[in-house]
C-alpha cells in the first residue's frame, strides 16, 4: 500500500492535493456557479418557450424538444468565458497561492521536490478541468429531465440515436472539454510560477484565454489559428455527428498536449531555478 | 559527517539587485550543539537559513547540511531536517492537523500509516492538542507559531533549523520552547536557532554566531564569545572620584566615570591590589563590585548601539 516507491512518486502528495482542492469552499462555489448555467438556461427557456429562432449550432433551440440538449447548450455557452475563468482561478493559484500563503517554503522543505510539486499541482488542476464540464453536464441533464421531454437525440446529420447513447455522447463532450482546458491549465501553471500574487496569475491566465479567442476570430491570422490555445475549444460539436468525428478529439488532444509540453517545460525551467523568497 | 559539523558554509553570499544580503559567511555548526544565530533586523539571518534549506541559491560560496551540499542534496537531507522559516505558513481554511497532514504527505520518507499518531504527538508537544481540529484561520499568532514548530517535529530529526521560534509566543510558550529545544538537544538533535534576543540565546545555546549587515562578525562557544568581550570590570563607589581616576590611571588602567561610579576594565589585574593602591592614594572606598563581561556588551560592540536598520 505505502511502499517507499509509491511514496517517492508523490501519490500521497497528489491524494492530499486533490483532497484539499475539494475541501475548499472556493472550488465548490465555482462548481456550483458552473452548474447554475444549465439551470438558468433551462428555466429561461421553459418560461419563455416560444417558437424556435432556429439559428446557429448553439443548440438552445433544441432544448424545448429534448432536455438532453440543456447540457450541450450550456457547455457551449460556458466555454468562451465561464470555464476559462474557473480554470484560470485554479491554475493561476497553483504555485502563487502557496507562495502567498507561506506554505510553498514548507512544502519544499518537507521536501516535496520542485519537479514533483509542479507535476502534482498540474494534475490537481487537471482534475478540476474535468470536474468543471462534468458539473455542467450533470446539472444540465438533471435540469433537462426535470423541465423538458427527453427522447432520442437528433444528431447534426438529422439521424437519431437512443437516449443511452445520447448520454454517453454528452459524457464524451465533457471529456472533450476537460482535455481542451489542459493547455490553459499548463499556461496558468507557468504564469503561477512567475509571481507570488495569485490574483495576478489568475487574471493573466484568463486574459490569455480571452486573447486567444479574439485572435482566433481575426481572419488575417488564419495561418496562426490551428496553433491557438482555444482553437479546438468548440470542436466538441463534432461528437454529435454520425459517426462521431473522433479525429477532432485527436486534434484537440494533440494541440493541448503541445501546450502542456511547452508551458510545462517553461514552468519547470522557471520553478526549479527560482529563489523562493515568499 | 566526518567533519563533525551539522552545518558548514564557506564564502556563502547572496546578492539581491546589487545589495549584499549575505556576504562571505563561513558558519561551522558542530554536531549536537544548540547554535544561536544572532543579529539585528535585516542582518541576513533568514536569507542564510533559506540558503541552508535550498530555498534560495547562493550567489557565491557553498553550504553543506548534515554532510551534503545544498541545494543539490536537498532531497536526501531535508527529510532529516525540521524547519521553521520566517514565521509559520499555513492554509487558513484547513485545520491545524490537516495542515500538518498535508506537509507530511509531501515528505517522501514519511510513513502514511503512522501519520495520524505522529501529528497528534507533535501537536501535543507544542500544547495544541485541543486546537488540532480548529481552522488555522481562527488561530492566534502564537498558536500558528506553535503549529510551525509542531511541523518541524513531525518526525525525529537530526537537525532543527528554527528561525525566531519564540516570535509571538507568550512567556509560557517561550519557556516551553526553551525546554523543548534543550530536550531535543539532549536526544542528540542539533538545533540551529536564530534570534535577535540575546537573553534567549544565552539561556538555551551552547554556541552562537553573530551577524551584522550580512557578514558574520563572531562565532564560537558562548564562553569564547564572552571571553572575547574583553575584561571583567571594576566598579568603584567613592566620594573621591577625581583621586580614584588618577590612582587607577597611575596603576596602568583606563578608568572612566559612569554615573556615580568609577569603572575600569581589569586587564587581568587582581582586584585586591587595585583596592590597596586606591586606599594608599587616599581614596575613600565605599564599595567595590566586579562586573563580569557580558554577552550583551559583546553583542552591542559587534552590532552597534543604533536602533536604525543598517543595510
Ligand atoms: N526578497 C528580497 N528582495 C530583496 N532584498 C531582500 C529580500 N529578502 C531580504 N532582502 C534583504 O536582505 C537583507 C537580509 O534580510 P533577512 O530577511 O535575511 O534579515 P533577517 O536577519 O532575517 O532580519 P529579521 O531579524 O528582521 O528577520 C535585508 O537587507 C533585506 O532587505
Ligand atoms: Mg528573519
Amino acid at each position: 500500500m505505502s511502499s517507499p516507491d509509491r511514496r517517492r512518486l508523490g501519490l500521497s502528495l497528489l491524494a492530499s492535493e486533490i483532497t484539499v482542492l475539494f475541501r475548499r469552499k472556493r472550488t465548490w462555489a465555482m462548481l456550483i456557479a458552473l452548474a447554475a448555467v444549465p439551470v438558468l438556461v433551462g428555466v429561461a427557456i421553459r418560461i419563455a418557450s416560444g417558437p424556435d429562432s432556429g439559428r446557429g449550432p448553439s443548440f438552445l433551440s433544441q432544448i424545448a424538444g429534448n432536455g438532453l440538449f440543456v447540457g450541450v447548450a450550456s457547455l457551449v455557452l460556458a466555454i468562451p468565458l465561464f470555464l476559462p475563468l474557473t480554470i484560470g482561478v485554479v491554475a493561476g493559484d497553483t504555485i502563487a497561492g502557496e507562495a502567498s500563503q507561506g506554505t510553498l517554503r514548507y512544502l519544499l522543505v518537507a521536501p516535496a521536490g520542485r519537479p514533483r510539486l509542479l507535476v502534482v499541482k498540474f494534475l490537481g488542476a487537471a482534475v478540476f478541468c474535468f470536474a468543471a464540464p462534468l458539473a455542467v453536464v450533470v446539472a444540465g441533464t438533471l435540469t433537462g429531465l426535470a423541465l423538458f421531454p427527453v427522447g432520442p437525440v437528433t444528431l447534426l446529420s438529422g439521424d437519431q440515436v437512443p437516449v443511452g447513447e445520447g448520454l454517453l455522447r454528452l459524457l464524451a463532450m465533457a471529456a472533450y472539454v476537460g482535455v481542451a482546458m489542459l493547455g490553459l491549465t499548463a499556461v496558468g501553471l507557468f504564469v503561477s510560477t512567475l509571481t507570488d500574487v495569485p490574483v495576478g496569475a489568475m487574471a493573466a491566465t484568463v486574459v490569455l484565454a480571452v486573447t486567444s479567442q479574439v485572435l482566433d476570430q481575426l481572419p488575417q491570422l488564419e495561418a496562426l489559428h490551428p496553433f491557438l490555445l482555444s482553437d479546438s475549444w468548440l470542436g466538441l460539436v463534432d461528437l454529435l455527428r454520425d459517426p462521431p468525428l473522433w479525429s477532432t478529439f485527436g486534434t484537440n488532444a494533440l494541440l493541448q498536449l503541445g501546450y502542456v509540453v511547452v508551458f510545462g517545460a517553461l514552468a519547470y525551467g522557471r520553478f526549479t531555478t527560482r529563489d523562493v523568497l515568499a | 559527517m566526518s567533519t563533525g559539523l551539522a552545518i558548514e558554509t564557506d564564502g556563502l553570499s547572496k546578492r539581491f539587485r546589487g545589495h549584499d544580503a549575505v556576504a562571505d559567511v563561513a558558519l561551522a555548526v558542530p554536531d549536537g550543539s544548540v547554535f544561536g544565530f544572532l543579529g539585528p533586523n535585516g542582518s541576513g539571518k533568514t536569507t542564510t537559513i533559506r540558503m541552508l534549506l535550498g530555498l534560495v541559491s547562493p550567489t557565491a560560496g557553498t553550504a553543506a547540511v548534515l554532510g551534503s551540499p545544498m541545494p543539490d542534496g536537498a532531497a536526501g537531507v531535508l527529510p532529516r531536517v525540521g524547519a521553521l522559516v520566517e514565521g509559520p505558513g499555513f492554509a487558513g481554511y484547513l485545520s491545524g492537523a490537516a495542515n500538518l497532514a498535508r506537509l507530511d504527505s509531501a515528505d517522501p520518507l514519511a510513513d502514511p500509516r503512522t501519520r495520524r499518531r505522529r501529528i497528534g504527538e507533535a501537536l501535543d508537544r507544542v500544547g495544541l492538542g485541543a486546537a488540532a481540529g480548529k481552522r488555522v484561520k481562527a488561530y492566534s499568532l502564537g498558536m500558528k507559531q506553535r503549529l510551525g514548530i509542531a511541523n518541524a517535529l513531525l518526525r525525529p530529526r537530526d537537525l532543527l533549523v528554527l528561525d525566531e521560534p519564540t516570535n509571538g509566543l507568550d512567556p509560557q510558550g517561550t519557556r516551553e520552547v526553551r525546554t523543548l529545544v534543550r530536550g531535543l538537544a539532549e536526544g542528540g538533535t542539533t538545533v540551529f536557532v536564530s534570534s535577535h534576543l540575546l537573553s534567549e540565546i544565552e539561556q538555551m545555546c551552547t554556541h552562537a554566531a553573530v551577524m551584522r549587515t550580512g557578514r558574520l562578525v563572531a562565532q564560537g562557544t558562548l564562553d569564547e564569545l564572552r571571553g572575547a568581550a574583553g575584561d571583567d570590570r571594576l566598579h568603584l563607589r567613592t566620594p573621591d572620584a577625581e583621586q580614584a581616576l588618577a590612582a587607577l590611571t597611575g596603576a596602568g588602567l583606563t578608568p572612566s566615570l559612569s554615573g556615580q561610579e568609577v569603572v575600569a576594565p581589569l586587564q587581568g589585574r587582581p582586584v585586591e591590589d587595585l583596592v590597596a593602591a586606591l586606599v594608599a592614594a587616599g581614596v575613600r572606598v565605599r564599595g567595590v563590585r566586579l562586573a563580569e563581561a557580558s554577552l550583551e556588551d559583546r553583542f552591542v560592540a559587534l552590532t552597534g548601539e543604533g536602533f536604525d536598520v543598517e543595510s
